[in-house]
């Protein structure tokens, strides 16, 4: 087993083993990359990394450059789980044939999607990488919808937000569904870890991708990925975004071990009104008309009654 | 643990889908993905009980789908070692997307397509529509006309697709049960020799060694998409023949078993001839020797490559020729028959043009008949004889009810 990464600071953390260059096409403020660098620097192990069709892939990737330093694949929007799964599965061979070029080496293998195509379409492919146990991390980049095809709706896309295919109009507040909730669905495939995280509690986030990296099976972590684009905030406030996601428990932070225990993670000391987090983004705009005001108050309530359901599922312990 | 070597017979009773098997063993595969479908799946059925029995050493991963099938015969590719599966119809249709994806990534992955109909109506017999489907998702593609070809292809298929210079994957096609199914007398190698034809994998660009990242699979535009796929083509045509000559060559050293890029039987002084795939070679190869005992020239073009298509040599091998007919076992869906449309392709800038028809047959399994060529042949013929194609150009061959034909 390699040594875990031993992370004193916020500054020796955000510059150290860059191996997703700062040199890529993403809109300024996008949260992508920090998520990315924070999973990425949390290890010094070697990467077998893939990544599906999207923002993240598009703008990191575009011949004759690469922003990434370490080995990358890219396939296609729904199988990049898959992908990494089969290179996985090429490394257990490999080593048991004693064929590995450096076989001292402990990689670790992770895919990054969107919530599009982690959600959605490749939905199959994760529930099938998840299930066979492959030794990997799938995580999902989920700013709550379609990006880079321009803001189509997803599975992931919350109530009441606007999107080009649930615009809000005269007759229409936009989304009507919930967000699926991804966790619970793959936290039931009984996998040694699953968590939700946030790009601005870093230190939260190092100690579970940490823990993903050291438990020896499938694991899932679901990252808030504030979009400056979509959900349409200025560039310099995306981690002002990330605070009020977690801060008004609209994203809450907590893990799932073994597919059954759940712990919360972080506690916020002052929780804002949700009011506030839609109030900052620009895709919730409409709802503050007269006509939708009551969508507001039902976003408190679902967001109250999901906090409350998690602290009781992490006292009962089951 | 090391594997344990098969001792096998000089020649076994296989049916095409365990001599597929075989083969895959005996090039010691190091990682299978693969997903379950008629009538393919005794491929890797046999692979997980080599495996069980440790005459195998590698990673057998039974996923969800043949989309995730590929898609992680993709990513152990590029991870660097040898990878194959096997599919027919519908998965072969799910898989489409990912076909293009592992040829333009230049990776070596072998797939065995057992060929079968397509829905709908549902059919699980063998017929070549499924084919039709990849035909130009970059893939290198050999046919097989019965079990032993379908052994042998394979060996041929990874010394090609693993070249260095070619690195591009290959399919080897064989009928849905009449050569899946059919069992007959195969000529082994043994699993040196066999292993030592194949070679040990030799990775290049590998995900796994971590001294020299890569990058797979990445986004290109209009600056230089066009390079890519240029390339990529540029090379089938160009160096995918010589290289699978040379595998034909040093397979026929070891073996005795000559295989040639389109296998031509009696064209030389040949009036008429068929072009067909899959075990109908077979079948017209017999019914063309009793047509020549009757007086008809009669010869057989059989087509073992079929990507990149052999246009060059089927021109040569048909120039002579006065009357030709195509078999197309696949519904064209709206136009002609693809073989009859590339040996159109082929004949075209010929000085004597010979005269050419299409014929749909054996869709969903029907059974083609000696009865069916001497019909056909005896139908050139008297093309032939009046000087110009006498019959429609596009006919069925042994459909039910009203006679159909186009054009
Ligand atoms: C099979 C297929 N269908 C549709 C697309 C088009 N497409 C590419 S990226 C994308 C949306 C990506 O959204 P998401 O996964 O949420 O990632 P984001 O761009 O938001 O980071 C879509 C619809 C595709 N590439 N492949
Ligand atoms: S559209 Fe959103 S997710 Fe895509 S690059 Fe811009 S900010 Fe990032």
């Amino acid at each position: 087993m390699s040594e875990m990464k031993k992370i004193k600071n916020l500054k020796e953390f955000s510059t150290s083993a860059d191996r997703f260059e700062g040199a890529n096409l993403l809109c300024p403020g996008c949260a992508h990359s920090i998520i990315v660098r924070e999973v990425l620097n949390a290890t010094n192990d070697d990467l077998v990394l893939s990544a599906s069709t999207g923002c993240l892939e598009v703008c990191t990737a575009v011949y004759p450059y690469t922003s990434w330093d370490a080995s990358w694949i890219h396939i296609g929007f729904e199988n990049g789980s898959t992908a990494v799964a089969g290179a996985e599965a090429m490394y257990k061979a490999l080593k048991n044939k004693g064929r590995l070029k450096q076989p001292d080496r402990n990689p670790k293998f992770v895919s990054f999607a969107g919530d599009g195509a982690s959600y959605d379409i490749g939905f199959q492919w994760i529930s099938g990488c998840m299930e066979r146990g492959h030794n990997m991390m799938h995580v999902v980049l989920d700013n709550e919808v379609y990006a880079n095809t321009g803001g189509q709706r997803s599975s992931s896309t919350p109530i009441g937000s606007s999107t080009t295919t649930a615009p809000a109009g005269r007759v229409s507040y936009g989304e009507k569904k919930n967000k699926k909730d991804m966790v619970s669905i793959m936290a039931s495939h009984h996998i040694p870890y699953s968590a939700q995280v946030s790009p601005n509690k870093w230190k939260d986030m190092v100690k579970k991708i940490q823990h993903g990296f050291s438990v020896d099976g499938p694991v899932f972590i679901n990252a808030v990925s504030p979009c400056t684009t979509e959900w349409k905030f200025d560039p310099k406030d995306t981690m002002l975004l990330a605070d009020l996601s977690t801060d008004s428990l609209v994203f809450p932070l907590y893990e799932i071990i073994d597919g059954r225990e759940l712990n919360i993670t972080y506690r916020p000391k002052n929780v804002v009104p949700v009011e506030e987090y839609l109030a900052a983004q620009g895709r919730f705009k409409h709802l503050f008309k007269d006509e939708y005001k009551h969508l507001i108050k039902e976003w408190q309530d679902r967001v109250d009654d999901n906090w409350s359901y998690l602290q009781r599922r992490e006292e009962a312990r089951v | 643990m090391a594997f344990d070597k098969m001792e096998l017979k000089d020649i076994e009773v296989w049916d095409g889908n365990f001599a597929a098997a075989q083969a895959l063993r005996q090039c010691q595969i190091d990682v299978v993905a693969a997903y379950p479908i008629t009538p393919s799946t005794p491929i890797v059925e046999g692979y997980a009980k080599f495996l069980a029995d440790n005459y195998v050493e590698g990673e057998f991963v039974m996923v969800e789908s043949e989309h995730a099938a590929m898609s992680g015969c993709i990513g152990a590719a590029a991870a660097g070692g040898r990878v194959a599966t096997a599919t027919s119809s519908q998965g072969f249709a799910l898989m489409v997307e990912t076909l293009y994806q592992a040829s333009g990534m230049r990776l070596p992955i072998v797939l065995n397509v057992v060929n079968r109909a397509l829905a709908a109506p549902l059919n699980v017999n063998g017929d070549h529509s499924d084919m039709y489907l990849g035909r130009d998702s970059g893939w290198i593609q050999f046919d097989a006309y019965c079990p032993q070809n379908a052994y042998d292809l394979n060996f041929i298929a990874f010394r090609v697709s693993e070249d260095h210079g070619i690195r591009l994957p290959a399919m080897v096609h064989q009928d849905g049960f009449m050569t899946s199914h059919t069992a007959q007398g195969v000529h082994t190698i043994s699993d040196d020799d066999a292993y030592n034809f194949v070679g040990d994998f030799k990775p290049m660009n590998d995900m796994l060694d971590f001294e020299h990242p890569v990058t797979h699979g990445v986004q290109t535009e209009e600056d230089w998409h066009f390079e890519h796929k240029a390339r990529q083509h540029n090379d089938l045509m160009t160096k995918v023949f010589p290289k699978i000559e040379e595998v034909f060559t040093d397979f026929e050293k070891l073996t005795g078993r000559k295989y040639n890029i389109v296998e031509k039987y009696d064209t030389e002084d040949a009036d008429v001839a068929v072009v067909c795939m899959g075990t109908s070679v077979e079948t017209a190869r017999e019914v063309a020797t009793e047509m020549r005992a009757k007086g008809i020239k009669a010869g057989v073009v059989g087509i073992r490559v079929i990507r990149p298509f052999p246009f060059m040599q089927i021109a040569e091998a048909l120039k002579d020729i006065k009357a030709i007919a195509t078999l197309d076992r696949s519904a064209p869906g709206g136009t002609v028959g693809m073989l009859f449309n590339e040996m159109a392709g082929c004949m075209f800038n010929l000085e004597k043009r010979p005269m050419l028809c299409g014929k749909i047959y054996g869709l969903g399994g029907r059974d083609l008949t000696k009865a069916h060529l001497v019909e056909l042949f005896t139908e050139l013929q008297a093309n032939v004889d009046a000087g110009k194609i006498t019959t429609p150009l596009q006919q069925f061959i042994g459909v039910r009810g009203p006679k159909l034909s186009y054009l």
